[in-house]
């Protein structure tokens, strides 16, 4: 094989490689990316290799295998080679969740998270929740731990409709 | 200087991602057997956050001792004597009542220590904390708030509330017990100390047993034991089901 070095097509095949990462759905919330999501934290090419690094949202979420292995499954396609590096640190917090996903969430019918995670009181009350039917913003909680583990479950007072709620985190 | 540290550490993040895995696997008992579906989804929840927690600790443990064994191997390959969690995670869960007064006793401990650790220098410990914090506090809101409903609720729930804190509480002792291996981990920046987090832990106590209309237990006994391996007789029961699918068909997957 001849070893010529081209450089520009490496470029575009990244490009490319970048954008079909981009487009990954979260296995559970279908309308989300993982780019909207923040688990997809960077796409880099380190000595000849794509390292996609990703940071798992909660620590027992089952959904983080499968998305490992959808970015695994965009990797073999792809013909630069590359790996998936999980990292912890700094930790995945909801508010790296991008404004189209928010807005998203929302017209999916999840309330997206009210707030920063960190100024949140121990024991006090949440802050209010709007509903993602009806704006209002009497709603009630059902339960902390909803369908999923970054869920809590709401419910509407006005419309009186159950709402899942992407809760701070 | 370079101290070998590698056999503390170890055995420290054994300690840790037992605690996870033994109490995780007692709140995943509960699947399908919850008083109503909203808690049986809550409670799958909180398992689901330990062992994942868990599951990351022993993985970093057997990274440590470098002696091939990985985390599935450190879960259902040692025996109880070998595990070394805190003996309060290994009770049965008992009813309701006994589950989330055990609850409350362990999360309103997990959120100051686990805070402490984010500051670890150990960077994968910190990292494993950071996001512990996030999920221990959510898990500290939903016991105290039972334990608050159950106390101040009916007659019947505030007898059963009332008497499972009594029956744990001599276990909480063993949560602030530093000893010699945690101590060299903390004079290295590593591991967190933890006697002095006790006042913040009574103060979390004694404002939810206030909202529950309950009194802090006085009992004057405590048992300890788990970090040494010396446990309950529940353990050997727990283990049991947990490991029963690798012991019956060795290196078995899925």
């Amino acid at each position: 094989m001849a070893t010529v070095v081209c450089k520009q097509p490496m470029v575009d095949e990244l490009t490319i490689l970048k954008e079909r990462l981009a487009e990954l759905p979260d296995p559970e919330i279908p309308v989300l990316t993982l780019q909207d999501l923040g688990v997809l934290r960077s796409v880099e090419v380190k000595d000849g290799e794509v390292v996609v690094t990703m940071t798992p949202t909660y620590s027992g979420c089952p959904a983080m295998d499968a998305m490992a292995n959808a970015v695994r499954d965009v990797l073999n396609a792809s013909p630069m080679p590359g790996r998936v590096e999980t990292v912890f640190d700094p930790p995945w917090t909801t508010d790296w969740l991008s404004e189209s996903g928010r807005r998203k969430l929302e017209e999916y019918g999840i309330a997206p998270p009210v707030g920063s995670s960190d100024k949140r009181s121990l024991l006090g009350e949440d802050a209010a929740v709007p509903c993602p039917r009806c704006r209002s913003k009497s709603t009630r909680l059902i339960s902390q731990f909803g369908s999923t583990a970054c869920k809590a479950l709401y419910q509407c007072n006005d419309c009186l409709e159950p709402f899942d709620y992407f809760k701070c985190h | 200087m370079s101290v070998d540290n590698s056999q503390d550490l170890f055995e420290f993040a054994l300690r840790l991602g037992d605690d996870a895995l033994t109490l995780g696997h007692r709140l995943s008992e509960w699947t399908a057997h919850a008083p109503f579906l909203e808690e049986d989804i809550a409670l799958g929840n909180i398992a689901l956050d330990l062992v994942g927690r868990a599951r990351l600790l022993l993985d970093y443990a057997g990274k440590v001792e470098d002696a091939g064994r990985s985390e599935d191997q450190l879960a259902y390959l040692r025996d109880a004597r070998e595990y070394r969690n805190l003996l309060i995670c290994e009770l049965p869960r008992g009813d309701f009542a006994d589950t989330m007064a055990r609850q409350l006793l362990v999360d309103a401990f997990e959120v100051p220590y686990f805070e402490a650790l984010t500051k670890s220098n150990d960077r994968t410990l910190a990292g494993i904390a950071g996001k512990a914090i996030k999920e221990v506090r959510y898990h500290l809101r939903h016991s105290a708030g039972w334990v608050t409903r159950l106390g101040d609720g009916t007659d019947e729930s505030r007898e059963k509330i009332a008497g499972a804190l009594e029956r744990v509480w001599g276990y909480a002792a063993e949560m602030f017990e530093t000893d010699a291996t945690e101590q060299r981990l903390v004079d290295q920046g590593i591991a967190v100390q933890r006697e002095p987090l006790k006042a913040a832990w009574d103060e979390t106590i004694q404002t939810v047993l206030s909202q529950a209309t309950l009194t802090v237990p006085d009992a004057d006994w405590q048992v300890t034991g788990g970090r040494t391996g010396d446990h309950t007789e529940h353990l050997g029961f727990l283990l049991a089901e947990l490991q029963f699918v690798q012991r019956a068909y060795p290196g078995l997957s899925w």
